[in-house]
C-alpha cells in the first residue's frame, strides 16, 4: 500500500511538472507564468497579479508593449513597458522600457553601462492576466515559515490518507 | 482622432533630439475609432501613448514614446489636449532626425482588463511628420 501511495505522489508531481515544462515549450517562454513583484506598473498592475508570457520568436518588441526581462546577471523579472525601439535591418533590436509608475526610465536598473536591452534579455511579453491570485507565492517567500506549514500540512494530508 | 504639430531639431552630443508639439483630439467613446463600448465591465484602464516611428540610416525601424496617459474607467472618455509637449525626450539613435520627412505619429493604447487578455490597440489615424533640414540653435523649450 505503501508503494501505491508513493506511486500515486509521484503520479502527481511529474505531471503537474510535464504541465509546466508544456507550457514552457507552447509559450517559447522560461518563465510562462511570473508574479508582479512591485508597484512599478500601477495601476494596471499591483504585487501579487500573475501574468502569462509569452515569447515567440518571430516576435518583434514594439513601442507600448509589456514585456518582462532580467537584467544580465540578476535572477528577478521586471515587469515594464518598452518605451523606446531602434531596430536594424538585420533584426538586431535594442529597446529601453520603463515602469508605467516610474518617473524616470529603467537605465538605472540595467547594469552598470548598459544604456539599452536586448532581444536574449526578454523573458516573455505580457499577453494576459489575473489579478491578486499570485500573492501566494509573495506570501511564502516573504514568510517562509507559511511555506514549511504548507508542506507540512501536505505531507499530513498524503500520509494520513493511507489510514482510511 | 487628430494631430497637429511643429517641430525642430537640435544637436545634443551625437544623437538628435527632436522636438513636437502636438494637438490630441480623441473620442474613445463614441463610434470614431469603433470602440463604442471599449470601457465595458472588464476593463480597469486604457493607457494610452503617443509614438513616433521612423527609419534612418542607422536603423531600419525606430519607435519612441513621447507622450502617454493612464486613462481609467470613469474617467473623460474624452481627449482634447492643445499645444502638448512630450513628455519624454525625443532621442534618435544617431542623426537621424534631421531632414527626416517622414516621421509618422499615432495614438495606440493598451486595454487593462480586471481579468484576461491584454491587447495593444492602434488607433486609425495617424499624422506624418517632416523634420527640418538644419538644426535650430536659437529656440528655447
Amino acid at each position: 500500500q505503501l508503494y501505491y501511495q508513493v506511486l500515486n505522489f509521484a503520479m502527481i508531481v511529474s505531471s503537474a511538472l510535464m504541465i509546466w515544462k508544456g507550457l514552457i515549450v507552447v509559450t517559447g517562454s522560461e518563465s510562462p507564468i511570473v508574479v508582479v513583484l512591485s508597484g512599478s506598473m500601477e495601476p494596471a498592475f499591483h504585487r501579487g497579479d500573475l501574468l502569462f508570457l509569452t515569447n515567440f520568436h518571430g516576435d518583434p518588441i514594439r513601442a507600448g508593449e509589456i514585456v518582462v526581462f532580467k537584467v544580465e546577471g540578476r535572477d528577478i523579472p521586471i515587469v515594464h513597458r518598452v518605451i523606446k525601439v531602434h531596430e536594424k535591418g538585420n533584426g538586431n533590436i535594442k529597446f529601453l522600457t520603463k515602469g508605467d509608475n516610474n518617473d524616470v526610465d529603467d537605465r538605472g536598473l540595467y547594469k552598470e553601462g548598459q544604456n539599452w536591452l536586448e532581444k536574449k534579455d526578454v523573458v516573455g511579453r505580457a499577453r494576459g492576466f489575473l489579478p491578486y491570485v499570485g500573492m501566494v507565492t509573495i506570501v511564502m517567500n516573504d514568510y517562509p515559515k507559511f511555506k514549511y506549514a504548507l508542506l507540512a500540512v501536505m505531507g499530513a494530508y498524503v500520509l494520513l490518507k493511507r489510514e482510511s | 482622432l487628430r494631430k497637429n504639430v511643429e517641430d525642430f531639431t537640435g544637436p545634443r552630443e551625437r544623437s538628435d533630439l527632436g522636438f513636437v508639439t502636438f494637438d490630441i483630439t480623441a473620442d474613445i467613446l463614441n463610434g470614431k475609432n469603433a470602440f463604442p463600448a471599449i470601457f465595458d465591465w472588464n476593463v480597469k484602464q486604457l493607457f494610452l501613448y503617443l509614438s513616433a516611428e521612423y527609419s534612418t540610416k542607422n536603423n531600419a525601424l525606430n519607435q519612441v514614446v513621447l507622450w502617454d496617459k493612464i486613462m481609467l474607467r470613469g474617467d473623460n472618455p474624452r481627449l482634447s489636449l492643445k499645444d502638448m509637449k512630450s513628455k519624454y525626450f525625443f532621442f534618435d539613435d544617431g542623426n537621424g532626425l534631421k531632414g527626416n520627412r517622414n516621421i509618422t505619429l499615432t495614438l495606440s493604447w493598451n486595454v487593462v482588463p480586471n481579468a484576461g487578455i491584454l491587447p495593444l490597440v492602434t488607433g486609425s489615424g495617424h499624422v506624418s511628420v517632416p523634420f527640418p533640414d538644419t538644426y535650430e540653435t536659437t529656440k528655447s523649450y
